[in-house]
């Protein structure tokens, strides 16, 4: 098998309202795997399901080629969007107690956390509890005690909200790390622009409904649109202007008289780059020519607004 | 070997609690506020009663010369040769408790319809019972006088009594001691509804702290949540129990070094049924050797406690576990605790109840229709129930079959409610900024 987790048309409602309708989505091996869409839109609702916290009314979920089943949660590690430690629990006591809740024995446990105490030097805060410590440290626990079993499959909901810019990178890291040994990972989050740099494959969830799943790479490159951003450097940029304006879209244009610099935008008809690059590098210098890529977010509000038209 | 996950979820609860600062102070100090409570309550009420009242005697007939003799509470004064207003006026004015007047008549039966009592504010029982005791005696002695009885036969005749009382198994029993027994299963009753309280609260704030701290969906990804509820109800009352056996225990000491004290020869005791079996030979008067303190210990000793005690924890395990799976539930619906006032209300119901009827219908009639109703249903019966036990099972106390039904209600019961309880657990830990009502929670039963 090549897909950790495979959902077939998982649907869950909650009295009358429908938390997923319908979704199905696979994520492949020792991926990094993107769950986005806004609030309300279900993701959490999947996550549940995939740790068992809540079952579907109807559809199924395959973890590693096997029905899911309780044993499996041994081998997921879910780090919550509302997370939280024992206060007056210290901080050892609380970790080797979460550990064991996941099967771990308890040397195993002692172990695997001085390790992670180490890498991540906090070594010297075992004894303190955790209402000593702040919100930066706590969570860097809870990181250790989301990955400490060593699980085949991370789940990270909203995970760099409440993160300072250092600790979220040194957990970026270590995100990155496992996902080098093996392990696969989603990444949950509202956010769409926190994540797109790490993601490899996406699904985008709107009103309980995946609207659009796939390899990043290849729905960014389905939802280019031959958009171009440009700059030139030219004498009488405003009539050159003129002159492309008539053959071609163009957007956001600005012209530097000082400079001699003019930006814009333009849609290319497609295969028609070569012709166009050629027909500019004749007519100026060609400071910059790039492909502006939707972001996700971008394609996130084109696909919902395509939707809505069509219905 | 990993550890069993309901058993690592019982040690935390358990820890958790029992490591408390609060913990140990209770466990320690609440017996020395119990006791001090009692005694402060005893001497309220001496203070109270205590004041020795004085009442003026204005006599004007031939009559109760001789009978007006000062107790410990009421002394008399005897007022000579006023007029009534005079004797009003110096009662009022040297501040006595009242002036009783007994008027110049030909007949008893007619001074004592004519006589009064004045005082400045209605009189108390304390007052007048004495009184109308006095005139209740003369006017007895006159009537036995007039149908031949002398005063010297009614002296004879006027011995006080005592019914010796046994059951029909010939065991003899102590006046009183009923209401002692009633009053240690009234105790023991109690206990069970201040430790529902207490450890329920615990329970409610135990999961309100892991839904607050946010620590809950991290701990469910690994358990599911009827474990989570579960360890945590008995790891709480595991807690409660030791707390109790911490008590007994000392109590048990303590009431040992009373016997010790007050001499009472514990040596005879351990055969209590020679002097218990053979009622008929000692029905009365009492046996000489036994003085009536030894007696009543030995009829403390003879109440079945082995039986008390291991149905005591029977009851108090099942109630408890009832009443806080109903607690971890109510946690789990809320943000905070201000917001639990609704739902504990109709808790305390019950249990108030129990003790209520307990000590208004168990006391007087154990075995009466009000008191086996209650006994029975299954929200009451941990608290009406161990009321009666003090009684024994069996002949003269609970028949066995109450017994046997309500601890089969209870455990019913509790399957029924743990599972209703454990669905709105489920949902409710989730939920967050809702102020949940009853119809949003009737409907997270259906999720």
């Amino acid at each position: 098998m090549n897909n950790i987790l495979v959902a077939n048309n998982v649907t869950k409602k909650f009295g009358s309202q429908i938390a997923l309708n319908n979704v199905s989505l696979v994520i492949p091996k020792n991926s990094i795997y993107g769950l986005l869409g806004p609030n309300g839109a279900g993701k959490t609702t999947l996550i549940r399901i995939i740790n068992q916290i809540t079952y579907p009314d109807s559809g199924e979920v395959i973890f590693d080629g096997e029905l899911l089943q309780p044993h499996h949660i041994a081998l997921i590690g879910y780090l919550p969007e509302e997370r939280g430690l024992y206060k007056s629990m210290k901080v050892g006591e609380q970790a080797l107690y979460l550990a064991q809740l996941k099967g771990l024995s308890k040397s195993d446990a002692n172990q695997k956390l001085k390790y992670w105490f180490d890498k991540l030097e906090i070594g010297d805060w075992w004894n303190r509890k955790i209402q000593e410590l702040s919100k930066g440290m706590a969570q860097k626990i809870q990181f250790i005690v989301t990955v400490l079993h060593e699980p085949k499959l991370l789940i990270f909901d909203e995970p760099f909200s409440g993160f300072d810019p250092i600790n979220a990178n040194i957990i970026k890291d270590e995100i990155i790390n496992l996902r080098e040994k093996g392990t696969s990972i989603i990444f949950s989050t509202h956010r769409m622009e926190s994540v797109e740099e790490l993601c490899e494959y996406i699904t985008l969830l709107h009103n309980a409904e995946k609207i659009l799943d796939g390899r990043l790479e290849d729905i960014k490159k389905e939802y280019k649109n031959n958009m171009f951003r440009v700059g030139l450097e030219l004498e009488n940029g405003e009539n050159f202007l003129e002159l492309i304006s008539d053959k071609f879209d163009i957007s956001h244009s600005q012209y530097d008289m000082n400079r001699k610099q003019l930006d814009f935008t333009v849609q290319l008809p497609t295969d028609d780059t070569r012709s166009f690059l050629a027909f500019l590098s004749s007519e100026s210098i060609i400071n910059n020519f790039v492909e502006t890529i939707p972001s996700v977010n971008d394609i996130f509000i084109q696909t919902v607004q395509r939707k809505n038209a069509h219905e | 070997m990993p550890m069993n996950k309901l058993s690592l979820i019982i040690k935390r609860e358990y820890l958790a609690k029992v490591r408390n600062k609060s913990f140990v102070i209770m466990t320690f100090l609440s017996p020395i506020l119990m006791v001090g409570m009692i005694v402060l309550i005893a001497y309220l009420t001496k203070v109270n009663d205590n004041q020795k009242r004085i009442i003026a005697v204005f006599n004007e007939s031939d009559y109760f010369s001789t009978d007006f003799n000062t107790t410990e509470r009421i002394s008399y004064i005897f007022l000579k040769d006023l007029s009534l207003q005079a004797a009003k006026d110096s009662t009022l004015g040297l501040g006595f408790s009242g002036l009783l007047h007994i008027p110049n008549r030909n007949d008893l039966e007619e001074v004592a319809q004519n006589a009064f009592f004045y005082s400045k504010e209605a009189p108390s029982n304390v007052v007048l019972d004495p009184l109308e005791d006095i005139f209740e005696e003369r006017l007895r002695q006159r009537k036995l006088i007039d149908i031949g009885v002398s005063t010297e036969d009614f002296t004879t005749i006027n011995d006080k009594f005592e019914i010796n009382i046994a059951t029909f198994s010939g065991e003899q029993n102590l006046k009183g001691i009923n209401e002692m027994k009633a009053f240690i299963g009234g105790g023991f009753g109690y206990l069970i509804m201040m430790f529902i309280i207490i450890y329920g609260g615990f329970v409610m704030r135990s999961v309100i702290e892991e839904k607050t701290s946010r620590i809950i969906e991290v701990i469910i990804s690994s358990v599911k949540p009827f474990q989570l509820m579960l360890g945590k109800i008995i790891g709480t009352s595991l807690a409660g129990i030791t707390q109790f056996a911490i008590w007994i225990i000392s109590a048990s000491l303590l009431l040992f070094g009373i016997f010790l004290i007050f001499g009472i020869d514990l040596t005879g005791l351990s055969d209590p049924s020679a002097i218990a079996s053979n009622p008929m030979s000692s029905i009365s008067p009492l046996p000489p050797t036994a003085s009536t303190m030894q007696l009543y210990a030995i009829e403390f000793l003879q109440i079945p406690w082995f039986m008390l005690i291991s149905l005591f924890l029977v009851y108090f395990i099942l109630g408890y576990l009832i009443y806080s799976s109903i607690y971890a539930a109510i946690g789990a619906a809320v943000d905070n605790e201000t917001d639990t006032q609704q739902f504990i209300f109709p808790i305390i119901l019950p249990l108030m109840l129990a003790i209520y009827v307990g000590f208004f219908s168990v006391f007087s009639n154990p075995n009466g229709p009000i008191a086996v109703g209650f006994s029975l249903f299954p929200l009451t019966s941990p608290i009406v129930m161990l009321m009666r036990l003090p009684g024994g099972i069996g002949e003269g106390g609970v028949p066995l079959w109450q017994v046997i039904l309500s601890i089969v209600f209870l455990i019913v019961t509790f399957i029924g409610i743990v599972w209703l309880a454990a669905k709105i657990y489920r949902v409710g830990i989730l939920m967050y900024g809702k102020k949940p009502t009853y119809k949003e929670l009737y409907k997270w039963l259906k999720y």
